[in-house]
């Protein structure tokens, strides 16, 4: 007798793609909103701020530089992580993955440095996808042995690989001539050489290497034999083991590929812009991914825009603390409202709310 | 190294040990439910700021010690309206409260140190001095037991007694019975007319309370009022491999983090003539054990030391 009207939830059927992408838009205009309340409230003017940041991340050609050299890791690795949650299995060490295969490059970096350029980053990319790859298989190997939680055992792994890092550069790697416990400098050889991106001028090789994986993933999803293998064991396990795929070797190779980018993610970061195996070579890269592969329902097309829209938003807020004093860190309250808002904007897609007449 | 070198070590595992109680306990008691919430750091990052907040601007330690469990309640809230009532992916909803809570609290932090006229911010020594170790009279001076039991502060006896009330509560209450059936089994629940998704809402949100407090005692103790960026520095994750170390019991966590944060201390305390460790690898340990427990368990497929079985995965009565 509380109340006449009962809401109900239920579940839609097929939805359309327009309508998806207008209630995700319509998710993004909410997080705008939002996060310019936020402004407002701290006595900003939120047009002023959000055009600084579009300034600050796109308008000089250093700028843009500087967008893409974000972009890069962010695309590559959410494009790793998705081949993993295509097959519902939940890798969010892409983190200590990274980190695997900075090490393994800048171990050839330091060591095998006689070598020419092209075989010495080649054989440190290899080196780097091997080293990604092998790390991720270690919770694929217990998940198909013995059900091992995949969502807690890649996420203890992040903190073992970085903290061997840290050992790494204070200990054995340690340049003996630096006054600070850091890793040497790449000699010459081992860096990425530079490349020009029309419209945005010198970019180290990293962002071919970006078009590359994204073109490579979208048809290893939609067109191959083990794309579709991988998807049917994320939709339904038993359906694969009925039709006779063999679901742990199937789990084994893709979590091997998802890793394997994220590897080859770490090699780009030290070859790169770090030049030095550094702790930060990661930088929380790996939990950002699997919020833009999210976001982007695991499209390798949306994740190249997702990654582009956050490589702005966090260029555009490095920006704002120099010229308004707001922090940086407004690019993680902004990247928060973005994804708490699309969050609650996909139960709309997927569930329909209604109202019935309840007897009284 | 001497008797006395070793209860320093104790006592110093014991302060490090309390904030990973709270975020573990927190954590616990929100996976009871069938939440697997990864926003433990966010939420101990929005209870530190705003328990800094409240002592600063009204130099109290109670109002300092509510705001930062309502703070954590609050970042609980917004887990809980997503992934309760909208049905929102788990996994990347905690992962998104934890990128929100640190962007909060290091933004607040920032602002606060930006526009002080001194360039830091400390919180008045009175409000501190009521949350630091204080002394129980005659017992405190009992040698050893005295320094080592009864000599801490409020928040680390107040951590003991949730560990303790928890314990009973999930196991002897017949709703903390209710709350395990949700967290095993749903929809068996919902047939025996537990209001699930009610459960759901008030555990996750007392456990981000209890988060809350592991920042309050961060920013406050362990920091003593000084603020730093990034302040929490990974406690939160810490907290949610401790529920794993711990098998999901309260009183085990208590153990547990004591383990942990011994671990912590161990290279400041540890002579170099004993073990001569590089300090990173000693950091790396807890994570190594926790991975080891995580991997026995699976093993040996015991079933109370598992994950309740229904955690991570929404429920939508329509889908029984």
């Amino acid at each position: 007798m509380s109340s006449r009207f009962h809401l109900y939830v239920s579940q839609r059927g097929e939805v359309s793609k327009a309508q998806e992408y207008t209630m995700r838009i319509l998710a993004l205009v909410a997080a705008l909103i939002a996060g310019g309340v936020f402004l407002l409230l701290l006595g900003f003017n939120p047009f002023e701020i959000y055009a600084t940041m579009l300034k600050g991340a796109l308008s000089t050609e250093g700028m843009r530089q500087e967008t893409v050299k974000l972009m890069i890791p962010l695309c590559l690795t959410s494009l790793g992580v998705t081949l993993a949650f295509k097959m519902r299995f939940w890798n969010i060490g892409a983190e200590g993955q990274i980190c695997a295969g900075a090490i393994a490059a800048s171990y050839f970096a330091y060591f095998h440095n006689h070598l020419p350029q092209g075989i010495l980053l080649s054989v440190m990319a290899v080196a780097a996808i091997i080293a990604g790859g092998l790390w991720g298989m270690l919770p694929a190997y217990f998940k198909t042995r013995f059900d091992t939680n995949e969502t807690l055992f890649t996420l203890m792994l992040n903190y073992i690989i970085g903290f061997f890092i840290t050992y790494l550069r204070e200990g054995p790697w340690r340049d003996p001539q630096g006054g600070f416990a850091a890793t040497p400098r790449f000699l010459k050889q081992a860096r990425l050489p530079l490349v020009n991106f029309p419209g945005v001028g010198n970019v180290h090789i990293g962002w071919i290497v970006m078009f590359v994986i994204l073109i490579w993933v979208f048809f290893y999803l939609r067109y191959t034999k083990q794309g579709y293998e991988l998807t049917v064991v994320g939709e339904n396990i038993n359906t694969a083991r009925y039709a006779g795929m063999p679901v742990k070797k199937i789990i084994m190779r893709t979590m091997f590929l998802s890793a394997g980018i994220c590897g080859l993610v770490g090699m780009l970061q030290v070859a790169g812009p770090d030049r030095q195996l550094t702790d930060a070579v990661a930088n929380g890269r790996g939990f950002t991914a699997v919020s833009i592969a999210w976001l982007s329902r695991l499209s390798p097309i949306g994740i190249a825009l997702v990654s582009f829209l956050f490589s702005v938003m966090e260029k555009g807020c490095s920006m704002m603390q120099t010229d308004f004093r707001i922090p940086a860190s407004m690019s993680e309250i902004l990247q928060g409202i973005i994804l708490f808002c699309v969050l609650g904007g996909e139960f709309f897609i997927n569930f329909r709310i209604g109202r019935t007449r309840k007897e009284a | 190294m001497d008797f006395n070198h070793i209860i320093l070590f104790l006592y110093a595992a014991i302060l490090a040990g309390v904030p990973l109680l709270y975020g573990t306990l927190g954590e616990i008691i929100i996976e009871k439910s069938g939440n697997l919430n990864l926003g433990v750091e966010g939420m101990m990052y929005l209870g530190a700021i705003s328990s800094f907040l409240a002592a600063y601007t009204f130099e109290s330690a109670f109002l300092a010690i509510i705001a930062g469990f309502l703070a954590g309640v609050l970042g609980a809230l917004i887990y809980a309206f997503l992934t309760v009532s909208l049905k929102a992916n788990q996994n990347v909803t905690g992962l998104t409260l934890t990128v929100f809570g640190t962007g909060v609290a290091n933004f607040i932090g920032e602002r606060l140190k930006m526009t002080s006229e001194a360039g830091t911010v400390i919180v008045s020594d009175s409000v501190i001095r009521s949350l630091l170790p204080m002394k129980l009279g005659a017992l405190s001076d009992i040698p050893v037991i005295g320094k080592l039991v009864f000599n801490h502060s409020i928040l680390t006896y107040l951590s003991i007694l949730f560990a303790i009330l928890m314990s009973l509560y999930l196991n002897r209450s017949r709703i903390g019975l209710n709350l395990r059936a949700i967290g095993e089994n749903p929809s068996a629940a919902d047939a025996m007319g537990i209001d699930v998704n009610r459960y759901k809402y008030l555990h996750i949100l007392f456990g981000g309370g209890l988060c809350g407090l592991g920042g309050v005692y961060i920013a406050l103790v362990t920091c003593v009022g000084n603020w730093q960026p990034n302040i929490i520095g990974g406690q939160g994750w810490i907290a949610v491999a401790l529920v794993i170390f711990a098998s999901w019991k309260p009183l085990r966590a208590v153990f547990g983090s004591l383990i942990f944060g011994a671990l912590s201390m161990l290279r400041l305390y540890m002579p170099k003539s004993i073990i001569d460790i590089p300090a990173s690898i000693f950091n790396m340990l807890p994570f190594a054990v926790t991975c080891l427990v995580l991997v026995i368990s699976s093993i040996r497929m015991k079933r109370e030391n598992q994950q309740p079985a229904a955690c991570g995965v929404n429920y939508f009565r329509e889908e029984r």
